[in-house]
């Protein structure tokens, strides 16, 4: 495959795999949890290289792991002590994030790991650092990384689809007739953490937020239907990782920044143009019923 | 036989204790309403008796027997209010979750299951509104679909909080006839309630709770002024009420 | 460290990462009881547009400038955020998330493009992101004392004019207190705290210099006063504290350091605060104990459960 077919296989399985996860994320009102795990999963990264010594793609997944476990217990111990739920991510993940930074910068020196890396990523090395795989050949190593977490991803979404739409809209009642609702709280956070952590090798932190929480919150102005919503939401996200790597192309600029940014302009059109929750399509609809509500009005 | 049975229950809410020393037993085939002042408990202790909410000492039996082993006999409508309409779903979809605890892990509902959620949804007069994306729902509506849910859990028991609470008198009427087709049928209901004009209208027990027990018992018998003066304290004003 | 300290340089630098914990400590308190801690993180991302267009425009490195791309930045994030929120069915956090990381992203793509435009020379925008008060001149100071000092006035002289808009914004409104200025005035200010924060702590970490401070004086205190004077002298201490021991190391970071000194006085506030604090806390239980045992009491609240019921 050519060189930016691989960047744009690998921005679109971000896309992809953020924007499934994205949608339960913003369904459960977490969605500045994935911005404190993105940020944390750098501690989880730097702690499994101070004690491994290499930056290898399990040792980074059971770090992140850890670290995006970690910041969700923290955060959710701190709240039911009486801080309150923003406060309380706004503590515990600037705090690990900074210690990461230390550690990066006391212990580690700038050779293999630095945080500018970590939050903008280097898309453009990706399809230089390659592996073997069996049956595909030569596969970059962040691109086979990000495809095993997609699948993943997909397969504990669907075996458990159901429990994750009742546990989002109705944990009460989940709990009521015997779904673990804490437990499937922590696995969704230890997805939330394996997506950003595999992404963020390649993308970066900052461009993982706004794939996790842009695209979904986009698609959940043009759809009512959970299933549509998690499919249109995985398209977004390819979309904007494809808009943002032409951008990127066409002003010789930062790739991940202009995926971002992309999502955003996704996002835009959507809030504007959605034809259910648009904007526009609100105006309008005021506008009309504007006359038969005066109607109402008149013979009430 | 007695259908729930609840022994010395003690809980607090943040630090304020809420739930003082309860007890009290339900029988087969009543319909109880559980009434008292704001910040009474009512809502905490239906959410102590479902373990939704941790307790600091007490017995829950249901059916002579623990939680965990009679889950799926006991139904629990929560507040309207406790969950997010704007969530991306429809009626028949929010009634079918009812039967999630039934179909089970790893399987997905089938046409049978559809079907129940759908003459549930008849039986509250809802059926014209399956497909209806949850947030184009009125008041009414929306509880008229959680009565539903409950109501194709099958259970033997059930708890619901205030689902009188802000509807329009036609789904006040449906849901009243349903909860008393529920008593035939040989079902408990338990009721958080707070419209004390209605009480010995609909209801043949009553719980009268603040912190704890004041009075429960038939209607009659435990819906005495004396007693909801008590509950009340001296913020009673009965008519205002409504 | 005498020689470190005795460096001019170094003392201006700890005179205003002190001057700005402390505002940020002020502000942050009214971020917490207006229940927009993170507003704050999502603002100061906002920011970074508006800070590389500032510098591309003029061409320099003006501090004052940058400060007021900045400004402009962070309030059209803000603006945005309400916008999505009144006007859709997104909510507050989705709509935060949504605009730290595109302005976030934007940012990106125009510093790229302004580093490479402008010669390798100019990557000290870069400090934007992580911070670098090590590397601040004397100019850079004043205008931020100046600055910080301006909004602790504000805080100071509407003192009891904030307490009643936080607490009760209705009963303020009767009482004939303008809440529209009131919240511009509060945008404001913490608009102004993030923006001169960013120079020293950077877009990232600056929003832990307004929440933790904030969340440790909770710990000691009920009275809204001794929170807002306990949480700037917290802020101050760490920014204090933080930049002292970052002039240990050769590359240390400032801002790290001063987001680690902040969160060791928030874990000493939370085992020993005498409001609310673990120790405080396990002593009541123990005198309780003959009533109950509270064990259960707190740490067995489902998370999903809890959550909901906070939002009610």
């Amino acid at each position: 495959m050519t060189y930016t077919g691989w960047i744009l296989l690998t921005a679109s399985l971000v896309g992809l795999s953020c924007g499934i996860v994205g949608v339960f994320l913003i369904l459960r009102r977490m969605a500045m949890m994935a911005d404190a795990i993105s940020h944390t999963v750098l501690l989880g990264i730097v702690t499994a290289f101070l004690i491994t010594r290499e930056l290898s793609g399990p040792h980074m997944l059971i770090g992140a792991i850890v670290a995006g476990l970690l910041t969700a217990v923290l955060v959710q111990w701190f709240n039911s002590r009486g801080v309150q739920q923003d406060a309380s991510i706004g503590v515990v993940f600037t705090t690990l994030f900074a210690i990461g930074v230390i550690l990066i910068a006391t212990q580690v020196g700038n050779a293999h790991l630095d945080t500018k890396h970590a939050l903008m990523g280097e898309i453009t090395f990706v399809p230089w650092d390659l592996m073997h795989v069996p049956l595909l050949g030569e596969v970059p190593k962040a691109t086979f990384m990000l495809g095993a977490v997609l699948l993943v991803v997909i397969i504990v979404i669907l075996a458990f689809y159901k429990e994750w739409k009742i546990t989002s809209f109705d944990p009460a009642l989940a709990a009521s007739i015997g779904i673990p609702v804490v437990l499937m709280h922590y696995v969704f956070m230890s997805l939330v953490s394996i997506t950003t952590v595999a992404a963020f090798d390649a993308v970066g932190a900052i461009m993982v937020v706004a794939m996790l929480i842009t695209p979904a919150a986009a698609a959940y102005l043009w759809t009512d239907k959970l299933s549509t919503m998690l499919v249109l939401s995985g398209t977004f996200g390819v979309i904007s990782a494809f808009t943002g790597y032409y951008i990127a192309v066409w002003l010789d600029t930062s790739i991940s920044g202009s995926m971002a940014f992309a999502t955003g302009i996704v996002f835009l059109i959507s809030f504007l143009f959605s034809p259910k929750h648009g904007v526009l399509s609100r105006y309008l609809h005021k506008f009309n019923t504007h006359g038969s509500q005066e109607k109402l009005d008149g013979t009430s | 036989m007695s259908v729930l049975q609840v022994q010395g229950l003690n809980a607090s809410y943040r630090k304020n204790k809420v739930l003082h020393d309860v007890s009290f037993e339900v029988g087969q085939g009543s319909l109880t309403s559980i009434v008292g002042p704001n910040g009474a408990g009512k809502s905490t202790l239906l959410k102590v008796m479902l373990e939704l909410h941790p307790k600091l000492s007490g017995d829950v039996s249901f059916f002579g027997s623990s939680l965990s082993k009679t889950k799926t006999r006991v139904g629990y409508v929560p507040q309207r209010g406790s969950v997010d309409w704007d969530f991306p779903t429809d009626a028949l979809d929010v009634v079918m979750m009812g039967l999630y605890g039934r179909v089970g892990w790893l399987k997905r509902p089938n046409k049978s299951h559809k079907e129940k959620a759908m003459a549930s949804l008849e039986q509250m007069g809802m059926a014209d509104f399956a497909g209806r994306q949850i947030s184009q729902l009125s008041g009414g509506q929306q509880q008229r679909v959680f009565l539903a849910r409950a109501l194709v859990q099958d259970a033997d028991l059930y708890f619901m909080d205030e689902p009188l609470a802000g509807v329009d008198a036609a789904t006040e009427r449906a849901i009243m006839t349903t909860l008393k087709d529920l008593k035939t049928a040989g079902k408990t209901v338990m009721v958080v309630h707070h419209d004390l004009q209605t009480v010995e209208d609909y209801f043949d027990h009553v719980l009268l709770l603040n912190r704890t027990v004041i009075a429960h018992g038939k209607t009659e018998e435990a819906f005495t002024k004396d007693h909801v003066y008590r509950a009340y304290g001296g913020t009673l004003r009965w008519m205002k009420e409504a | 460290m005498l020689n470190s300290l005795l460096s001019p340089n170094t003392q201006w630098v700890l005179l205003s990462t002190l001057i700005l914990g402390m505002a940020a400590g002020m502000i942050g308190c009214l971020a917490y009881w207006k229940r927009q801690s993170l507003m704050s993180d999502a603002l100061s991302h906002a920011a970074l547009p508006g800070v590389v267009i500032a510098f591309a425009l003029t061409g320099s490195k003006n501090l004052l400038v940058m400060i007021l791309g900045a400004a402009v930045s962070a309030l059209i994030g803000a603006w945005m955020i309400q916008w999505i929120r009144s006007s859709s069915r997104i909510k507050e956090d989705t709509a935060m998330g949504m605009i730290l990381s595109v302005f976030f992203g934007l940012g990106i793509m125009l510093l790229t493009i302004v580093n490479r435009t402008a010669g390798g020379n100019q990557s000290g925008l870069d400090n934007f992101i992580f911070g670098q008060a090590a590397s601040m001149v004397r100019k850079d100071v004043f205008t931020m004392l100046i600055l910080a000092v301006l909004v602790i006035l504000v805080v100071s002289i509407g003192f009891k004019e904030w307490k009643l808009f936080l607490f009760d914004p209705d009963f303020a409104r009767g009482l004939g207190l303008n809440s529209r200025l009131m919240n511009s005035l509060y945008m404001g200010v913490l608009v102004l705290v993030i923006v001169i924060g960013i120079q020293a702590v950077g877009v990232i970490l600056m929003a832990a210099m307004l929440i933790i401070p904030a969340v440790s004086a909770r710990y000691w205190t009920q009275s809204f006063r001794t929170m807002v004077i306990l949480s700037a002298v917290f802020g101050g201490g760490s920014g204090f504290i933080g930049t002292l021991i970052s002039t240990l190391g050769k590359g240390w970071p400032t801002g790290p350091f001063i987001v680690v000194a902040s969160s060791v006085l928030f874990t000493v506030s939370l085992v020993f605060g005498a409001e609310k604090g673990l120790l405080i806390q396990a002593m009541q239980l123990r005198s309780q104990k003959k009533d109950h045992t509270e064990s259960s009491n707190q740490a067995v609240i489902k998370p999903q459960l809890s959550e909901r019921g906070n939002h009610q």
